[in-house]
């Protein structure tokens, strides 16, 4: 973004000696509020609605599908319908603590956009900590949950707040361990240097680059899921134990930014896998023009983040919800010594070959595609026995 | 610099912002009709008993010690990790991936040590 200020300035489009820090906060505050107003947000709002149909087709329902084409707009009702409701505090809470919680777990979505690598060239700001503040900012929602839940001063929502802290916490571990193994081979921090020291094709992409680093995407993945309250993983708003868990006594608008973070999150976890692990915008260079390039490489980058968020959507609809003590020691003794491992193993692989073995990745890509093909004889199997008629018309 | 790090303080203040509006336009909206009963904390429709508190479970705990000795760990592993890369390059290898597995070795100690003693178990078993 600055360097598009800096190009703008030097073609004199603001007059021959312009005022240049009014002008870069100028162009701070409007590209800030694109991607808030244009993507964060909707993006937000489109994911619950898309959550919603998904699930009703995968336990045969039709789920929403009244407000606009095929319940397109059902998420701006529901936003409508929350802002039309009644803001209830409860009378023995902490007022300002309670009012205070929805605006950290909503600084905890809004900040990881100022390094969204959307393509070579939309990006906020490619900052050299990128994915160190991306991991700092997201850890806020915990202190958010936690507040929520103390604040409130009600039973289920101190169980499911301090649950949150315990589970939060605990996945901070592995997925900050696992983000190294990306780290050490690309040699930075920044966003748009990891994804450059990658390549578009699939062999080239840190994931399959070696075997730590493909078990440490798993890893990430499935750390990140908790970290987002996800089911399998759910358990701080556990809605068939704790009513509503931390959220129990919100109600209105501070309800609805509660879960809009929560939808939200999806693509920030999706985001970083796919910078670290799966070449992010990288895509063949076929033109030199270079809007083509940038809007070729802003495609890639969403198919990559939204097939992630289709999987975590997917999982939620398949799983059941883990007991806490078996969320606790999976993460303890399963999850970090597998990091662990993962982290030396990949300290390892590099100081055996420093540019890379050229016959691991493709060891790894196809080790990746029978564990790709084997799931989809799986699904062939029930594909065969379902009724046909759901699958032709998905749009009920 | 500057630049780069007033895009996290224009976006805090652009969520904060869009926050401040809508609950302005709930305030505007929305019905506000408290009275006593309603504004009791949610017990599956029993009178609550006494407040939410309280001391609560130790566990909890155990595990936010054992996090801040990791997360302190993933601290300073940061530093270490990006200039790695550039060791290897300059034919250090031995003695970079020696030192990094001194240093992970000892905090694995501190996680075998926290499973051996059973910290890690959710249902601790007290030696008679």
């Amino acid at each position: 973004m600055q360097q598009l200020a800096d190009s703008l300035i030097a073609q004199g489009m603001f007059g021959a000696n312009p005022p240049r820090d009014l002008i870069y906060a100028l162009f701070i505050f409007v590209f800030s509020l694109i991607v808030f107003l244009g993507i964060a947000f909707p993006f937000a709002g489109i994911v619950s609605w898309v959550e919603r149909r998904v699930w009703a087709r995968m336990q045969s329902r039709c789920g929403p599908n009244r407000v606009g084409p095929n319940g397109f707009l059902q998420w701006l009702a529901d936003g409508l319908k929350h802002i039309c409701k009644e803001d209830l505090i409860p009378a023995d809470s902490d007022p300002a603590l309670f009012k205070f919680a929805p605006y950290l777990v909503i600084l905890a979505f809004t900040l990881p956009w100022a390094v969204m690598p959307f393509s070579s060239q939309l990006i906020l700001a490619d900052l050299n900590v990128g994915i160190l503040y991306m991991t700092s900012v997201t850890a806020l929602t915990v202190v958010g949950v936690l507040m929520a839940g103390w604040a409130s001063n009600d039973k289920w929502s101190l169980i499911g707040g301090i649950r949150s802290a315990a589970q939060i916490v605990s996945y901070e571990i592995p997925a900050g361990l696992s983000i190294f193994p990306a780290v050490l081979m690309a040699g930075t921090l920044s966003m748009q240097g990891i994804i450059k020291a990658q390549g578009w094709a699939p062999w080239t992409w840190f994931a399959f680059s070696n075997p730590f680093t493909f078990i440490a995407a798993n890893v990430l993945y499935i750390s990140a899921l908790a970290e987002g309250n996800r089911t399998p993983f759910d358990l701080p708003e556990a809605e068939s134990e704790l009513v509503a868990g931390f959220a129990t006594e919100y109600s209105g608008m501070r309800y609805l930014f509660f879960f809009a973070a929560e939808w939200g999150n999806l693509f920030i976890i999706g985001a970083i896998i796919t910078t670290l692990f799966l070449g992010g915008w990288q895509f063949p260079l076929i033109s030199n023009n270079a809007v083509v390039m940038n809007v070729l490489q802003l495609i890639t980058f969403n198919i990559k983040v939204l097939f992630l968020v289709f999987i975590s959507v997917w999982v939620r609809g398949t799983l059941p919800r883990v007991r806490i003590d078996q969320l606790m020691s999976l993460c303890w003794k399963y999850l970090v010594p597998i990091s662990f491992v993962d982290l030396v193993g990949t300290a390892a692989w590099i100081a055996i070959w420093p540019s890379g073995n050229s016959v691991a990745p493709w060891i790894m890509l196809a080790l990746f595609l029978a564990i790709v093909v084997t799931f989809l004889r799986r699904v062939l199997h029930y594909f065969r026995r379902s009724k046909m008629e759901l699958y032709l018309s998905p749009t009920i | 610099m500057y630049f780069q790090f007033g895009v996290a303080l224009a976006l805090a203040i652009i969520g904060i912002g869009f926050m401040a509006v809508n609950f302005g336009l709930q305030k505007l909206l929305a019905p506000n009709n408290p009275y006593e009963r309603k504004l009791t904390p949610y017990e599956c429709g029993e009178p609550p008993t006494g407040k939410a508190w309280i001391n609560f479970n130790v566990r909890f705990y155990l595990i936010a010690l054992i996090f801040v000795v990791f997360e302190v760990e993933v601290a300073f592993l940061t530093p270490v990790a990006v200039v790695y890369m550039d060791w290897i390059r300059r034919g250090h290898r031995l003695y970079t991936l020696a030192e990094i597995l001194i240093f992970l070795g000892i905090l694995m100690v501190g996680l075998i040590y926290v499973w051996v003693k059973h910290d890690l178990e959710w249902l601790k078993k007290v030696a008679d």
